[in-house]
């Protein structure tokens, strides 16, 4: 498998932003890609994946597999989820250290840095803190090992 | 006579702008209402012209500022038709007063096994301080039930006074859905008990008005920026005889009397419970806020919001999948509502698309949410300066989030 690096992942999705000449479009593709997510089991929407926002909730689980940590992810709003899907699609299956630093530019570059703003309480901007600190706590794991 | 709308809708400088590339149809009153010129001209003039502390000095500016805030006091007092003007206390706004009668009131009459009565509309500013009052004293919170309209059932409230009930602390007009309590009937039914009442006015005073001797409420508050006025201030009204008898809340400056390092006496009401330098030029602008209202006529504001509820909830219950919450008879333009299959986050920021501004969530009344089992609603909160073809606006706008998501 030929792997891509996360420069060249979040390139491409802003690529495929850049055809949207306006809001409506962009945020109906968010509605597909909300379904393109891979779902999280029913079982696993519990608390402890839980990262509760004001306003919508989304749950995050990650897995380590081959030194690699792979995300899990559900929002119970639409346009959430396909923030989410997004997130998911750049950092899952990479190595911890690329996901801890990795700078998440592609958001501000398709619009929609407002989502991941604290002032919107919607789940993003913590998901986003979560994924780096499940990076950070198999990284130390690791090197335990 | 009426109320002229494009008079109104100029004397608010922030209406007139575009969103998102939409004319800005401004629908989240419920949380903060924008201000008239005439709010903004006046605090400017005293930033720029008059400004000085006040109370404590000898010289001009400081004698024309505390004249001025005093003027505000008795002007606010003619609003709300206090007896006296020293029975208004400047605060930073509702939660600070419900704050501070929830300690004055507790500290020295509330005593383990006692109980507090609210309701399940409050807002949370009004069930945590009691909260934590029936936390620290050992006492009891009894909650007034609302039926499915959003109205609170009376006979269960009367079902809830014992002898051990101390006070009552309930909202004129409920945030979330807009109902209107009938808290005159309710204070009756208090007195009856010998309880005092403390009603939450913060989205009261700027909608149907307030006369607090007519309601024979024992304490009212209410906030400057819902009703016009600037952020961070607000009003706690309390009858004269019983706050003379509460002990001080904050202490400092400008609330005393005699101070050594033996003892300190305490000033007057209403100096007593304004400790510190007090937000003169906020009290000032919700002077002129109030004025404003009365100018514009309560009456002219009733009428109109009325024919914005009439007509919004018309046009918006025709709407397939619309679900509108809190349907009391006798309520305020508020729509509160959910779309089937539809995230209310979701339809607040397409709805945002379209220039309107909505709030979306539980609106600080989680137990109410609870009550009807639902994560919260999308929320728009009219007010005298919205329009007829803004509700059309909001209406297509909700076609839309449909459309997207079904």
């Amino acid at each position: 498998m030929t792997e891509q690096t996360i420069t060249k992942v979040q390139d491409e999705i802003i690529e495929e932003f850049g055809v949207f000449d306006d809001w409506l479009d962009k945020y109906n593709y968010l509605i597909e890609l909300s379904e393109t997510l891979p779902i999280l089991d029913e079982k696993d929407k519990k608390p402890e994946y839980l990262i509760e926002g004001c306003q919508s909730k989304v749950w995050l689980k990650a897995e380590m597999e081959d030194g690699r940590i792979n995300f899990y992810a559900d929002s119970d709003a639409i346009i959430t989820k396909g923030i989410v899907s997004l997130l998911v699609k750049v950092l899952s299956g990479r190595k911890p250290e690329e996901i801890i630093d990795t700078d998440l530019y592609f958001i501000d570059r398709i619009g929609l840095k407002e989502n991941l703003s604290p002032t919107r309480s919607n789940g993003l901007l913590s998901m986003v803190r979560q994924m780096k600190l499940y990076a950070l706590a198999y990284q130390a794991k690791s090197k335990k090992n | 006579m009426g109320l002229d709308i494009n008079r109104v809708r100029n004397d608010f400088p922030i209406l007139n702008q575009v969103v998102h590339k939409k004319p800005l149809a401004y629908f989240d009153n419920a949380a903060t209402t924008q201000k008239p010129l005439k709010v903004i001209e006046i605090m400017d003039r005293i930033y720029m012209e008059t400004n000085s502390n006040i109370h404590r000095g000898v010289h001009y500016l400081s004698d024309l500022t505390t004249t001025q805030f005093e003027e505000a006091r008795k002007t606010v007092r003619k609003f709300i038709n206090a007896r006296y003007d020293h029975e208004i206390i400047f605060t930073s706004g509702t939660t600070a007063g419900i704050n501070q009668v929830a300690f004055c009131f507790g500290e020295k009459y509330v005593k383990p096994g006692d109980e507090i009565i609210i309701s399940e509309i409050e807002h949370h500013s009004n069930i945590v301080p009691w909260q934590m009052l029936c936390e620290r004293k050992d006492a009891k919170l009894c909650v007034i039930p609302i039926n499915d309209l959003g109205e609170l059932v009376l006979d269960e409230y009367e079902r809830l006074f014992s002898s051990r009930t101390r006070i009552v602390a309930v909202t004129h007009v409920a945030n979330s859905i807009g109902t209107i309590n009938p808290v005159k009937e309710m204070i009756t039914t208090a007195h009856r008990y010998g309880v005092p009442v403390l009603v939450d006015g913060a989205q009261a005073v700027q909608h149907t008005g307030v006369d607090v001797r007519d309601l024979d409420a024992d304490f009212y508050v209410f906030s400057g920026h819902k009703m016009y006025g600037p952020t961070g201030i607000g009003v706690l009204y309390g009858k004269e005889e019983i706050l003379d008898e509460l002990p001080p809340w904050q202490t400092g400056g400008e609330m005393v009397d005699q101070v050594s390092f033996e003892k300190t006496t305490f000033n007057k009401l209403p100096f007593k419970f304004e400790a510190g330098t007090p937000n003169y030029i906020g009290g000032i602008g919700l002077a002129a806020a109030a004025e404003y209202l009365e100018e514009t006529g309560l009456d002219n504001i009733k009428a109109y919001e009325k024919d914005l509820l009439e007509y919004g909830s018309k046009k918006l219950s025709e709407i397939e999948g619309l679900h509108l919450f809190g349907e009391a008879g006798n309520k305020i333009s508020i729509f509160s509502f959910i779309l089937d299959n539809i995230h209310p986050y979701d339809a607040g920021m397409i709805i945002d698309k379209y220039g309107i501004a909505v709030r979306t969530g539980n609106h600080c009344a989680q137990p109410f949410m609870e009550r009807f089992g639902i994560r919260g609603t999308v929320r728009a909160s009219l007010v005298f300066y919205n329009t007829r073809e803004e509700i059309d606006r909001l209406c297509e706008a909700v076609e839309k989030v449909n459309q997207m998501f079904n």
